[in-house]
């Protein structure tokens, strides 16, 4: 669904144009998730700008999570690109302790027969998925 | 973005490194911009390998066939996609299964396409008055169907009505006795046929990009073709798009008779330049961009197809109940 939505497509310019000296680009996890690059003992991310610190950060940790469940310990250094700023994620209990939360809740989520009910965000103007939260007809036509 | 690309002339497709090249007879080669191809149209007849056809997958890209006359022939699907929802599909299958709730959706695609029939009709207000007059009236009476067959019985009424008003727009001497599906025996048929056949690869190619399964259908019997699903969201947009880009076509003189070829005194088709207008103009019908009154931004045709998928997926998911676009511009 996000296949074209422009922001995922900059997204995936910006990986082919920066930060050339990573080497080995995009690992896939158990065919289950998909990282931008691991060096050495870090997992890195290069994102556009910060405005989505909180889900960057998230994010990262749920990488680290699932590397440590399968026996891998490593930290996370997120870029991002426009602010020229990269800002290091470390995997201790409480963060532990917030990405379960936060798998737990996406589950419960994923779970429901029907998507929650559209709250209006101030990230939604930039989602993948505006399109599909906010389209509907509109009850009335003058014709 | 992401664009369709068309090949016409006879030649070769091939994967060099990571890139697509398309070299002619003439061993003229031409990359491909593989990244920002969403659809690949083959007209011509074109060598191909399977090199090609994984490189293709990996970008999501669907190649089309038709053979020369324009007329599909088949296609080749990137690897299932992922991202497959089987909770959707069992909710696809029970709109099916209850009688009720498919003749709802049916009858929703088709107020749809009446609505854009009588959008195109009311360009000429006054000659077509009868007709859309006609059409209303059966539409109305559609809407007490119980069953598909009544329902398309009526559909069947209204398609007449529409089809002998829009023969009356045309200023060119086009005229067809009625609509023949295939072989099509007139320009104007050949036209229609062409146009119906890029709508459903557009339609299928929307579907392909949502969790929707698009062999099941509800105006259409999912057993009859196999990608049904498509022919349903098309009818709402065939009016809309396909009738509108030939109406302009022939009122512009963009095309003319001497732009078809007759096999065998018997099938009527576009020839390559008459294929190269049509689909020229096609394309920018669906690259124009209306400004979304709900999304409150500018919204290409082509997206409006896919915004028709997701209010159909939260209908289905029971989120919200599905009306069809009505072009309100
Ligand atoms: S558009 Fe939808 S999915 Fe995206 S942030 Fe808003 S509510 Fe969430």
């Amino acid at each position: 669904m996000e296949h074209e939505s422009d922001r995922v497509l900059e997204g995936k310019i910006l990986h082919e144009e920066s930060y050339p000296r990573l080497q080995e680009r995009e690992v896939l996890i158990d065919n289950a998730f998909k990282m931008d690059h691991i060096d050495g003992k870090y997992v890195r991310e290069v994102k556009m700008s910060s405005k989505m610190q909180e889900s960057d950060h998230l994010q990262m940790l749920f990488y680290l999570y699932q590397l440590e469940l399968r026996g891998v310990q490593k930290r996370g250094l997120i870029s991002y690109t426009k602010e020229k700023k990269t800002v290091e994620v470390i995997l201790d209990n409480d963060e532990r302790a917030k990405v379960k939360r936060a798998i737990a809740q996406a589950y419960r989520v994923i779970e429901q027969a029907k998507p929650p009910v559209v709250k209006k965000l101030p990230y939604c103007k930039s989602c993948a998925y505006f399109g599909f939260c906010y389209v509907r007809e509109a009850d009335e036509y003058a014709t | 973005m992401l664009r369709d690309h068309y090949v016409f002339s006879n030649g070769r497709l091939n994967r060099k490194h990571n890139t697509i090249y398309y070299t002619d007879d003439q061993q003229k080669q031409t990359p491909l911009p593989v990244e920002k191809i969403r659809n690949l149209h083959v007209f011509g007849e074109v060598d191909l390998n399977t090199k090609l056809l994984n490189y293709v997958s990996q970008f999501d890209i669907c190649l089309h066939i038709y053979n020369y006359y324009g007329f599909y022939a088949g296609t080749y699907y990137p690897r299932e996609k992922t991202s497959v929802s089987g909770f959707l599909i069992i909710k696809q299958a029970e709109h099916y299964s209850d009688r009720h709730r498919r003749v709802y959706l049916a009858s929703r695609f088709l107020e749809g396409g009446v609505h854009h029939m009588l959008r195109n009709l009311r360009r000429h207000k006054v000659e077509n008055e009868e007709s859309m007059y006609l059409i209303q009236k059966e539409y109305n009476k559609s809407q007490e169907a119980l069953d598909i067959q009544t329902l398309m019985g009526h559909e069947g009424v209204i398609r007449k009505h529409y089809y002998q008003a829009f023969a009356q727009m045309l200023k060119q001497d086009f005229s067809f006795e009625r609509r023949e599906k295939r072989p099509p025996r007139d320009p104007l048929n050949a036209l229609f046929s062409f146009g119906n056949t890029l709508m459903y690869r557009t339609v299928l190619s929307e579907i392909y990009r949502t969790t929707l399964n698009p062999t099941i259908s509800y105006l259409h019997e999912p057993s009859t073709k196999r990608f049904s699903l498509s022919l349903d969201i098309a009818e709402i947009f065939k009016p809309l798009v396909v009738d509108q880009v030939i109406l302009s076509l022939i009122n512009r003189k963009t095309i003319t008779k001497k732009h078809f070829d007759v096999l065998d005194h018997e099938i009527c088709f576009l020839n390559d330049e008459g294929k190269k207008r049509f689909i020229r103009a096609w394309e920018d019908r669906l690259e124009t961009t209306v400004k979304h009154r709900q999304l409150k931004r500018n919204t290409s045709y082509r997206y409006l197809v896919r915004l028709e998928c997701y209010k159909l997926i939260k209908h289905l998911l029971g989120d919200d109940v599905y009306k069809p676009l009505k072009a309100w511009w």
